[in-house]
């Protein structure tokens, strides 16, 4: 894309803005210019305090310091209403919209005075009509929000900023939840807002994504602005070193020949759920000594398929078996008892107790066995023991095993969990099936690494690994087997390096599924 | 405004905050008796010599403590696991019922009191399991199914007193017989109006406080209320946990009324409870759900109402005053319990 | 069952239940206000103790009717400010403040009652609204005194059910309710404030509540007794639930609600009702309101937000 002219108008400008949480210095005097008609990114791993910018700049949070100005004018802080007014559009990495509430509802909702009479609703229709049609953003205005696909919520969310006539757009890594296509797509709707005059901010831990479609980039590191780079004259390597302060170093798989089947999925199915998809006649095997990655858009079915694995349901038909022995009956106790160590997805809401300390957490899942309990009777000795050895034996950084988890960082809280799954299983061995569930999401680059270097260390002491995960490189980088879910359905396996990211994209987005169901699936 | 998680919170903030919300609750009582034209300080201390002043009133004190105790810990039980069981009336009733059923004559032999005192139990216990296979099965919120059966379980004993179970020899007032002199609870010590019942409600703070912090029930129970999504992930049975914590706490809150029929009473009436069991609520959230501390709690609580009844008589502020200052103690409470763990900040 | 037939038939039956339903409605469309904004008001039933309270007591010191009922709702607000406070920018748990604030707003009640009336044994009496009479349809045979014969307050309820339905759906501010109930985070990206507009529907809708208990003393029984509303206030909840968070469909449910209410007082006077204790008939409000829980259990869709406090720090 054509870059702005250097004398171009200047927009938006954060002069030395400071937040603090707690002890966490979240922004340190960070400062920007955004010109008329530029992309900028904001690039930064998890943590580097990119959202926590972006939420001060929209009004959300009020800063320590320093101000903001749009179009020359300062911002009164922590008024979102300000920000809306002053031409600020922000599109949320969560995305902020009522399911009960239709699409026009939607994008209405606060733009006029709430004690107006009655809702006026056709000039509304007809500008939403005119800029789905101006900026490439397809959505039916009548439809409820809440059964609406992930890629129509993002263009809701786009036309909610552009139905105010936003002049700057934020986007807090928008491409997350999208396909390769559906991000391509983006990306056209973004060059053509900025060839309207539009100034775009593009949040991102992406590299490949920066470089495509920012101008500049502004790299964010511990709260602080590291670099700030022309993407026509850096690379890869450079925003990487940048962004992490060092040689990013990520582990490496080397190819190995998949043992036998611990875990087999034949002809099955669940309910759906709502909008989100049960699974439709999925068959997959998990061969030992290899990471199976799993990927697609979320809210494809993966939660089911982790459900199965995990121990928490059983097939509404079809079967499942365990190293060739069919499973009739099925919980998360049996599953742990069976050597199935699991990664929840959620470390928060799933995977730990925020006010239990680390001991009581270590022991969640295996207090009732012999160790830490008899009759009823709790031994907590041991199982603070046992949470002093995940402490020493994983690298999780706290003050000690009577801290309440919910203190630690992510990565830490993830190295318990961790620790805490491979210390299971029957075997003394570690587990025999491991269920990885977004294993690293929302990691800063150390955790990381940790967590993906056990994850390969499992695969080659033998375990069956269930990688899942929205983030393609990461599915690319450690899977022996890539599948694809999409709907419900899943894809044949693809072995290490036989597809492309493009490719993979297409049947996240649901293609070549009608003709490719009849061939032999899971060609592993 | 928002509020920020504090790291750390000091010993001071953990227990100067609930502290002052007492101290708050004992300005609002001086607010309340200047409104009514007393003497605020004065009105104070007649209420505390009114509930400690003399061994007498130490004594009604203690008995008044003794269905507090028992309904304080079905609470403190329940909400640990986030159960909202709002039904400990009723349930204090049905094991009121028992005591008279089996209390009576039906089994005349020494095992009456272990027996009753178990089928009591059983009876609360069952009343509870209904709204809470509502809530497992279904969905129904607790709170407002257990809050009604409140309303019916007072209903049904109206209809046995004025039926079934009326005393012939009551004159025409709804009352049961009186209970066997085997059914009774007899006194601890000869001579002092203090029954058994107070010394078994002492031993089961102990045994819940040992099930809450020794056991592998007292960990899942305290799992379910904080996560219950984490425990069904970690693998515990969260319903199974949920209907055991029901069994528990409905028991407790039926010894409330077993024990003011066997002990104090002797025989049932529609207005054996004013309401012991609501205010169980507030016993326990002032105990911060400490099974050990319900005990302190109820005999705070059981104290501002003995000492307004005794205030009231003399200072001329009516004695709701304790009814208000205990849903002020309550409201404080759970703000102070918050701010132990939030500061809140600008923006 | 031909006298459930006589009783179905007689036009005073019908100007019961409409009679019944009334206090319910109004109860019942402020806990649903609250509650599609995404706060759960359990300080209802105590909200109607002191309605009932206020009300009564401003019209015995002399205020018009019309100043009772004010008086009533500025009552509610108060308490409903308390409970918003608490429950909003606190978040605190709604199930524990709501109960503490009905608690207060009872003792409240009757320690004001004790204080204004030190000596009295029974409470004295005042005098209450009267039927209104419209033209021509007052009149009419059996269709004027089943239904035309009610109480300005009574109009005023199923007004009220209207405007709520009304502004909930049909106005930009009733959009932001709706969306706030749903997903704060939605109201707060498009420059509103969930806490304001939380506070606000808790505050209106503990109006409404106060003023369905005034209808109990203004309009109903004309004195103030302190077990008067008796459970009516978490019967609300229920119809709420039973409504499907729809003020049409909750006014329907209050309706039939007030229906059985209306039945069962007649049947306790036919032979049916001497060989039945009377406490089943009196229990019957409180079991159809279970067994309405039960039913619309699984049906309804619920304000994804309910019961979910909203702190801008926590995402």
């Amino acid at each position: 894309m054509t870059a702005p002219k250097p004398e171009a108008e200047i927009v938006l400008r954060l002069d030395r803005i400071s937040k603090r949480f707690g002890a966490l210095l979240a922004n340190d005097a960070v400062s920007l210019d955004l010109k008329k008609g530029e992309v900028i990114a904001l690039l930064g791993e998890n943590g580097a305090g990119k959202t926590t910018l972006m939420n001060i700049l929209f009004g959300h949070y009020v800063a320590d310091a320093g101000e903001v100005q749009v179009f020359g004018q300062s911002l009164p802080p922590g008024n979102p209403r300000a920000a809306l007014a002053a031409g600020v559009g922000m599109v949320h990495q969560h995305f902020t919209l009522a399911g009960n509430l239709t699409v026009l509802d939607n994008i209405a909702l606060g733009t006029e005075s709430l004690w107006s009479r009655g809702l006026g609703r056709a000039a509304a229709r007809a500008k939403v009509a005119k800029l789905s049609v101006d900026f490439g953003l397809a959505v039916h205005p009548d439809a409820k929000v809440g059964k609406l696909s992930v890629g129509e919520r993002q263009r809701v969310e786009i036309l909610k900023a552009l139905y105010r006539d936003a002049r700057i757009l934020i986007l807090d890594e928008p491409t997350a939840v999208l396909t390769p296509q559906e991000a391509d797509a983006l990306f056209a709707t973004l060059r053509k807002a900025t060839a309207l005059g539009l100034s775009v901010i593009f949040i991102s831990h992406k590299l490949h994504e920066v470089m495509a479609i920012a101008d500049r980039c502004i790299v964010l590191r511990h709260g602080r602005v590291v670099g700030t780079v022309d993407t026509h004259t850096t690379d890869k390597g450079q925003l990487a070193t940048l962004m992490v302060g060092g040689e990013l170093s990520l582990p490496r798989a080397e190819p190995r020949a998949p043992g036998a089947v611990r875990m087999r999925f034949d002809q099955v199915f669940t309910p759906d759920r709502g909008a989100t998809p049960g699974l439709k006649a999925v068959t997959l095997a998990l061969h030992a000594g290899q990471i199976t990655g799993l990927a697609g858009v979320s809210g494809n079915g993966q939660a089911a398929l982790a459900e199965l694995v995990a121990g928490l349901a059983l097939p509404s038909s079809g079967r499942l078996s365990l190293n060739d022995v069919p499973i009739d009956t099925w919980s998360p106790r049996l599953a742990l008892a069976k050597g199935v160590a699991r990664i929840p997805e959620d470390r928060h809401h799933q995977g730990t107790i925020a006010d239990f300390d680390l001991t009581e957490n270590a022991v969640l899942e295996a207090y009732r066995s012999r160790r830490f309990s008899r009759r009823g009777w709790m031994n907590w000795r041991a199982a603070k023991s046992f949470a002093e050895e995940i402490i020493a034996g994983y690298d999780v950084r706290c003050p000690g095993p009577g801290v309440r988890i919910r203190l630690l960082s992510g990565g830490n809280m993830q190295k318990l969990i961790l620790g805490r799954a491979m210390s299971g299983g029957s075997s003394s061995d570690g587990p025999e099936i491991i269920l990885a569930n977004q294993p690293v999401r929302g990691l800063d680059v150390g955790a990381i690494a940790y967590v993906q270097s056990q994850l390969l260390a499992a695969r080659d002491r033998g375990a069956a690994v269930l990688l899942i995960s929205e983030d393609l490189d990461e599915i690319m980088g450690l899977s022996d087997v890539i599948h694809v879910i999409s709907q419900g359905r899943l894809s044949p396996g693809f072995g290490r390096g036989t597809m492309t990211a493009a490719e993979l994209g297409l049947w996240m987005a649901g293609q070549n599924f009608a003709h490719d169901q009849s061939e032999a699936p899971n060609a592993a | 405004m928002r509020l920020e998680p504090i790291a750390n919170p000091s010993t001071a903030r953990r227990l100067g905050l609930p502290a002052l919300a007492l101290v708050a609750t004992l300005a609002v009582a001086m607010l309340l008796a200047l409104i009514a034209g007393a003497n605020p300080l004065d009105t104070l201390g007649q209420i505390a010599t009114g509930a400690l002043g003399s061994k007498l009133a130490v004594l009604e004190t203690l008995n008044r403590a003794t269905p507090l105790i028992f309904t304080g810990l079905a609470v403190a039980v329940a909400f640990r696991a986030k159960l909202w069981n709002i039904g400990a009336e009723a349930q204090l009733y049905a094991g009121a019922i028992v005591a008279v059923v089996l209390g009576t004559g039906a089994i005349p032999s020494p095992l009456v009191l272990p027996l009753s005192a178990l089928a009591a139990m059983i009876a609360g216990a069952v009343l509870l399991l209904g709204p809470v296979i509502l809530k497992t099965r279904l969905g129904v919120d607790e709170v407002v199914t257990t809050l009604l059966l409140n309303f019916i379980m007072l209903l049904f004993v109206s209809y046995l007193l004025e039926g079934p179970m009326k005393d012939p020899m009551g004159m025409g007032w709804p009352k049961s017989p009186a209970l066997i002199p085997e059914a009774r609870l007899p006194r601890i010590i000869d001579g002092l109006r203090l029954h058994w019942g107070f010394a078994l409600s002492l031993i089961s703070a102990v045994v819940i406080w040992v099930i809450q912090t020794r056991t592998t029930l007292g960990f899942e129970i305290r799992a379910v209320g904080q996560n219950p999504e984490a425990a069904r992930f970690a693998g515990m049975p969260v319903n199974a946990v949920l209907i055991k914590t029901a069994l528990l706490s409905g028991g407790l809150a039926a010894l409330a009324g077993w024990s003011e029929v066997a002990g104090l009473k002797g025989h049932l009436s529609s207005d054996l409870s004013p309401g012991f069991g609501y205010t169980g609520i507030i016993v326990a959230m002032l105990a911060l759900l400490n099974p050990l501390g319900v005990i302190l709690s109820a005999i705070f609580v059981a104290g501002i109402f003995v000492g307004s009844d005794a205030m009231s008589r003399t200072a001329g502020v009516p004695t709701y005053i304790a009814d208000m200052l205990m849903a002020t103690a309550l409201l404080f409470m759970v703000l102070a319990i918050l701010l132990t763990r939030v500061r809140v900040v600008r923006g | 069952m031909t006298e459930i037939i006589d009783i179905l038939i007689s036009a005073s039956f019908w100007a019961a239940v409409i009679r019944i339903a009334s206090p319910l409605i109004f109860a019942t469309m402020g806990e649903l206000i609250c509650e599609r904004a995404g706060v759960l008001n359990l300080g209802i039933e105590g909200i109607m103790v002191i309605g009932a309270f206020a009300g009564w007591m401003g019209v015995y010191q002399g205020l018009p009717l019309w100043g009772g009922v004010a008086t009533a709702m500025c009552a509610g607000m108060l308490f409903g400010l308390l409970q918003s406070i608490l429950t909003v920018p606190f978040g605190l748990s709604q199930h524990v403040v709501g109960l503490g604030v009905t608690l207060l707003a009872t003792s409240s009640a009757s320690f004001t009652y004790r204080l204004m009336l030190p000596e009295v044994t029974s409470p004295p009496k005042i005098e209450p609204f009267q039927p209104l009479d419209i033209p021509v349809l007052s009149d009419l045979p059996w269709l004027g005194e089943a239904i035309f014969q009610q109480t300005a307050l009574t109009w005023a309820a199923f007004a009220v059910a209207g405007l709520t339905a009304w502004v909930l759906f049909r106005t930009p501010l009733g959009l932001a309710v709706r969306a706030v109930g749903e997903n704060p985070a939605a109201v707060e990206a498009q420059g509103l404030s969930v806490t304001g507009l939380r506070m606000g529907a808790v505050i209106v809708g503990s109006g409404l509540m106060a003023v369905g208990g005034a209808f109990l003393t203004l309009s109903a029984f004309s004195s103030f007794f302190f077990e008067m509303v008796n459970g009516r206030g978490w019967i609300c909840v229920a119809l709420v639930v039973f409504g499907a968070w729809k003020p049409g469909k909750a006014v329907l449910g209050a309706l039939l609600f007030a229906g059985f209410d209306a039945l069962q007082i007649r049947l306790q006077q036919t032979p049916i009702g001497t060989h039945l204790p009377y406490q089943l008939f009196l229990a019957a409000p409180y079991l159809l309101s279970i067994l309405a829980l039960i039913l619309m259990s699984r049906r309804a869709e619920v304000p994804a937000a309910l019961m979910t406090p909203y702190n801008k720090g926590e995402r």
